[in-house]
């Protein structure tokens, strides 16, 4: 069995795109959950509205590439204030519905066959940007252990850093007076409210914020694939999101990034190690994929008995009910 | 009268022991108030008026409908009818979070401190008007880090009157029952209150502490805040109260002065007396 290979493959996904758009959408999750107590399991339904804003925008509408994030984020906000307005006033089981059901419908919508004209329906849109012809760099990323083509590391370069800037702008927030209102929110909504916080508008802002953020990782993951298909948004995106952020630890600043290298990481090199068994023949064929996820589930269970507030949580902030 | 000790109280020496009585100087009046839940009258209060500046205590037997009360005044819960003003302004359906920023705010029977947010953190949360707690604004610590040391300065202060200031960078979950009392109600004063309403402050606090809440509570009244509380334990109210409403089934059945209060027969029946029956009964 080749070892090195599958450690490599495991290396290569934790530093490419698919983690930093995931690091995105862990860091908007963060935000809902980890700092409000919001729990958005709709993450997915953000991810999606954001890439098809870029994708429709330019492959359907013919829009320039700077309208197309323009419109991935308008759809972003958009979806969390229709999605606020009517539920976070209620109680917070009745958003957790919502959110995951409004993420579906979107999804089944968008890969609807009478949606077709619009978003493609199953066949997705293709299309291209200007995105990698202003690529500055003329090789890839060479790492020596691993390397990236030259079009990656351009993608990776932009994506990491609009990482860095949200893991920046929601640290700078969080320690401030209204980051203090969102965390007392989390603990007691109605102690907010009787010191005179407007729990609701807090919430809603909390919601397009992490919105925003995880629709930006949409926004990325449509310009750097040239492409958007409804499959990429099925609720296992909102799952592996909250798997990003619970290994990385909530409420921590730095978890979603770490979390999401760690996931892919581990993911990645199990896929590569189990793709290797069946080829071998020790796994029935068509089982390498499953397999691969049930390892990671095991994983993570295993980290949340024996370290529950994850790589960067704090312990003592943990040990104490909310 | 003897029993008015307080020179605000004074104020209250003319006024009659009846429900429903009308105050020389009432800074908040209900009329009407009334709630259901079900079947159940919780709270049909006809005429209810606090005086300001001293001490109302708020007693009545279990589901006397005290807590609801407390729940409608502050826009934590809908009356079925009724209005009530606070400074003479109405606040029929205003917000919990702005019967607050006006002056008026509450604590919680089962303590509502912020248990993940240091103690230090649950008091500056009290301060009202912060430029930082807007989003744009927050981003730019110099637009609201000398309005927040103005406000950890005013935290401070408060903390060592109520004796927590050691534990300031504890996180409120770690502090014991009493001390989580009076952190809420320290936070409660960061806001600068007119009138402080404490559901059940001595609920569940070891007896040596009730004595330093009660201070708490009668400092509040000395430094010109009005008061009400709501508590079960009838020594507590006669001690330190200037004026007690009785509520009973969701009515005030009576109120006067605590001399008054002790002696007066529905109370009795209704309060003591249901008291006396559950003792016999257990």
């Amino acid at each position: 069995m080749d070892v090195v290979g599958a450690l490599q493959t495991g290396l290569q996904s934790a530093f490419g795109t698919q983690a930093a758009v995931y690091a995105l959408l862990a860091i908007g999750l963060n935000v809902h959950y980890g700092y409000t107590g919001l729990l958005n399991f709709g993450q997915a339904g953000f991810f999606l509205v954001g890439a098809y804003g870029v994708g429709i925008s330019i492959a359907t509408w013919g829009l320039s590439i700077w309208a197309a994030v323009f419109m991935g984020l308008v759809a972003s906000v958009a979806l969390a204030l229709l999605l606020g307005a009517p539920t976070l006033r209620l109680r917070s089981d009745y958003f957790a519905i919502t959110t995951i059901a409004v993420a579906e419908v979107l999804r089944l919508v968008a890969n609807s066959a009478p949606a077709g004209p619009v978003t493609g329906g199953p066949l997705g849109l293709q299309f291209s940007s200007p995105f990698y012809a202003v690529n500055p760099f003329d090789v890839g990323l060479n790492l020596g252990f691993i390397s990236y083509p030259v079009n990656t590391t351009w993608a990776m370069l932009v994506t990491w850093s609009l990482v860095v800037l949200a893991t920046l702008a929601v640290a700078l927030l969080m320690s401030s007076p209204w980051g203090r209102v969102i965390r007392s929110i989390r603990e007691d909504e109605e102690a907010a409210r009787s010191l005179g916080k407007n729990v609701f508008a807090y919430k809603m802002q909390s919601l397009v914020l992490g919105g925003v953020i995880g629709g930006t990782g949409g926004i990325m993951w449509a310009i750097v694939g040239n492409t958007v298909n409804a499959n990429t948004f099925r609720p296992q995106a909102t799952f592996f999101a909250y798997a990003i952020l619970i290994l990385g630890g909530a409420a921590s600043r730095i978890g979603p990034i770490v979390g999401s290298m760690l996931f892919w990481f581990v993911l990645a090199t199990g896929q590569s190690v189990v793709r290797q068994a069946g080829s071998a023949g020790y796994l029935p064929g068509g089982l390498a994929g499953p397999t691969a996820l049930i390892l990671t589930g095991l994983g993570l269970m295993l980290l949340v008995v024996y370290r529950p507030q994850g790589v960067f949580g704090n312990t003592r902030e943990l040990s104490l009910d909310g | 009268m003897a029993e008015v000790r307080h020179p605000a109280a004074q104020a209250l020496s003319d006024v009659p022991a009846e429900p429903g009585a009308p105050k020389p100087d009432p800074i908040l009046v209900a009329d009407g108030v009334s709630r259901r839940f079900g079947g159940l009258q919780a709270v049909d209060v006809d005429h209810l008026e606090i005086q300001r500046g001293v001490i109302t205590g708020l007693i009545g037997p279990n589901g006397a409908g005290k807590t609801t009360l407390f729940n409608l005044l502050t826009g934590f819960d809908q009356p079925d009818g009724g209005s009530w003003s606070f400074n003479d302004r109405s606040l029929s359906g205003v917000a919990a979070h702005k019967v607050a920023r006006r002056g008026m705010v509450r604590t919680f029977q089962l303590t509502k401190a912020l248990s993940r947010l240091t103690v230090i953190d649950n008091m500056k949360l009290g301060a009202t008007k912060q430029r930082g707690e807007r989003i744009g604004p927050a981003l730019i610590k110099v637009l609201w880090g000398a309005q927040e040391r103005e406000i950890e300065e005013r935290a401070d202060e408060l903390l060592d009157r109520f004796k927590l200031l050691d534990k300031r960078a504890d996180y409120a979950g770690e502090l014991s029952g009493g001390q989580r009392k009076l952190l809420e109600m320290a936070r409660a004063l960061m806001v600068e209150p007119e009138l402080v309403m404490l559901d059940e402050p001595m609920a569940g606090v070891n007896p040596a502490l009730v004595q330093s809440l009660l201070g708490h509570v009668t400092s509040l009244r000395d430094e010109g805040m009005s008061v009400i509380f709501v508590e079960h334990d009838m020594d507590v109210v006669m001690n330190i109260s200037d004026w007690v409403v009785v509520l009973a089934e969701g009515r005030v059945i009576a109120e006067g002065p605590p001399a008054a209060i002790m002696k007066n027969r529905a109370v009795i029946d209704a309060y003591l007396g249901s008291e006396h029956d559950d003792e016999e009964a257990r």
